[in-house]
């Protein structure tokens, strides 16, 4: 039978991150984002830190999730995935790109949500229209750009991805 | 924005979580989604105790329609119902989960997160309460069921004991051609709805409607079911004088106090108004 962890009990939790497995050290009331900024992936951001805007967003075993409201302990088993997966060795990977070639950002700090919230729902629904894209990107919140740079990257990316998958 | 501290434990069967229940008291929070109980332990709006995690909890993610009814297990992700193969019957639980948060929160969140947090707003409370939903609750002292009706008692506060935990939904519809959809209002994607309405009927060979079922969301402390809107369409053809008294009505069955500074409360009736429309008028017209 699973015991109770105490309040201020550190424990190991065990992490899977772009396919690497990680030891974090949390109490229970660690947020999955925090541990993970913890152990070095400081592209999760945090704005709100409670579900609305979407900075944290990573890949739980492939889908798109809000890592603020996950807890550390919650992500013992699962293949988690952060933007440094992303990337093409040193350069840029093809999502990352199609944001630099559409100005999809300008401060930058909503970036990493939303190339793991694009990266998730295109594996999701690789033909989604444009329509359902504007939906996905809704998810989250870029407060100096706007969306329509961000669309855009996501529909290049899209096709790119369709050339050679 | 952290949570305050608590206690945590996975369980890893029904028979834990009961047990964990039962050593925990009555300050205990079960997370299963954790898409509801997160941001109010981000804002220390709640302060657990205990907090028992229930995600591997096994057998508890099933979607299974027999003998008129479709069961929906307690961990079934608001994405997975999105996603899954259901008939016109039971078409409004599909178009409900489709317009619940954002992606990322319908890839977490449960129906048994959804049902048991009664936030008014709950896309899946209002289908509940006009597909007449049993909501089966499990402890220690054995197992029963609760109708939706009885089962939301105020914003955030259910029928559901401290030492009780949510199992499952049984959805119920009649036999014969019944269908179900599911409209809301929101200002923009993935906001909490000002106003959302469930509705299904069948139509006869006379295109008289029969079994009218209405119920609505956001527009008081719990869902409502417009039985008066339901019983003056019944018998009815569905022709646009018809629908729109119906719509009328079921106006009329909200709480006029129900608004706030997002929207007021006769703005609430009327998009109650036009949604009961909408949803009639898809009845009718989709074949």
């Amino acid at each position: 039978m699973a015991g109770w962890l105490a309040p201020d009990e550190s424990v190991a939790v065990n992490l899977t991150v772009n396919g690497e497995a990680r030891q974090a050290h949390a109490p229970p009331r660690r947020t999955l984002a925090d541990a993970l900024r913890e152990e070095g992936f400081t592209s999760v951001h945090l704005g709100c830190e409670h579900g609305v805007c979407g900075a944290c967003t990573v890949l739980i075993d492939g889908a798109p999730v809000r890592s603020c409201l996950m807890l550390a302990v919650q992500g013992r088993g699962h293949a988690i995935e952060t933007v440094e997966s992303l990337c093409d060795g040193d350069d840029l990977g093809a999502l990352q790109q199609a944001f630099d070639d559409n100005d999809a950002l300008q401060c930058g700090f909503c970036t990493p949500g939303f190339l793991m919230l694009i990266e998730g729902f295109l594996r999701l629904e690789p033909e989604a229209s444009r329509q359902q894209i504007v939906e996905a990107v809704s998810s989250n919140l870029c407060r100096c750009t706007g969306a329509v740079g961000i669309v855009q990257a996501a529909l290049d990316f899209q096709s790119t991805r369709r050339r050679s998958p | 924005m952290k949570p305050a501290p608590f206690a945590y434990a996975a369980a890893e069967s029904l028979e834990e979580v009961l047990a964990l229940l039962g050593e925990a008291g009555d300050d205990a929070k079960l997370l299963a989604g954790g898409q509801s109980l997160l941001p109010l332990l981000a804002y220390r709006l709640a302060r657990p105790s205990h907090v028992i995690d229930i995600g591997a909890v096994p057998a508890l993610d099933a979607i299974d329609e027999r003998d008129g009814r479709l069961r929906v297990g307690a961990l079934v992700r608001h994405a997975a119902l999105e996603r899954c193969e259901l008939n016109g019957r039971w078409q409004a639980v599909r178009e409900a989960a489709a317009l619940i948060g954002h992606l990322p929160i319908r890839m977490r969140g449960t129906l048994g997160g959804s049902l048991a947090h009664a936030d008014p707003a709950g896309e899946l409370g209002v289908v509940a309460t006009a597909l007449d939903a049993d909501i089966v609750l499990r402890s220690v002292r054995g197992e029963r069921t609760v109708p939706a009706a009885e089962f939301f008692i105020a914003p955030l506060i259910t029928a559901a004991a401290p030492d009780e935990v949510l199992v499952e939904a049984r959805f119920t519809a009649p036999a014969g051609g019944f269908r179900s959809v599911f409209e809301e209002f929101s200002p923009r994607v993935g906001d909490f709805a000002y106003a959302s309405v469930a509705a299904g009927c069948r139509v006869d060979a006379d295109g008289a409607a029969h079994d009218v079922r209405i119920a609505l969301g956001s527009v008081g402390p719990t869902p409502i079911r417009a039985s008066a809107a339901e019983e003056s369409l019944t018998g009815s053809a569905l022709h646009d004088a018809a629908i729109a008294e119906c719509a009328r009505m079921a106006a009329t069955a909200c709480d006029p106090s129900a608004g706030d500074w997002h929207a007021d409360g006769e703005y609430r009736r009327a998009l109650v108004a036009s949604l009961v429309e909408r949803a009639l008028t898809r009845l009718r017209d989709t074949p």
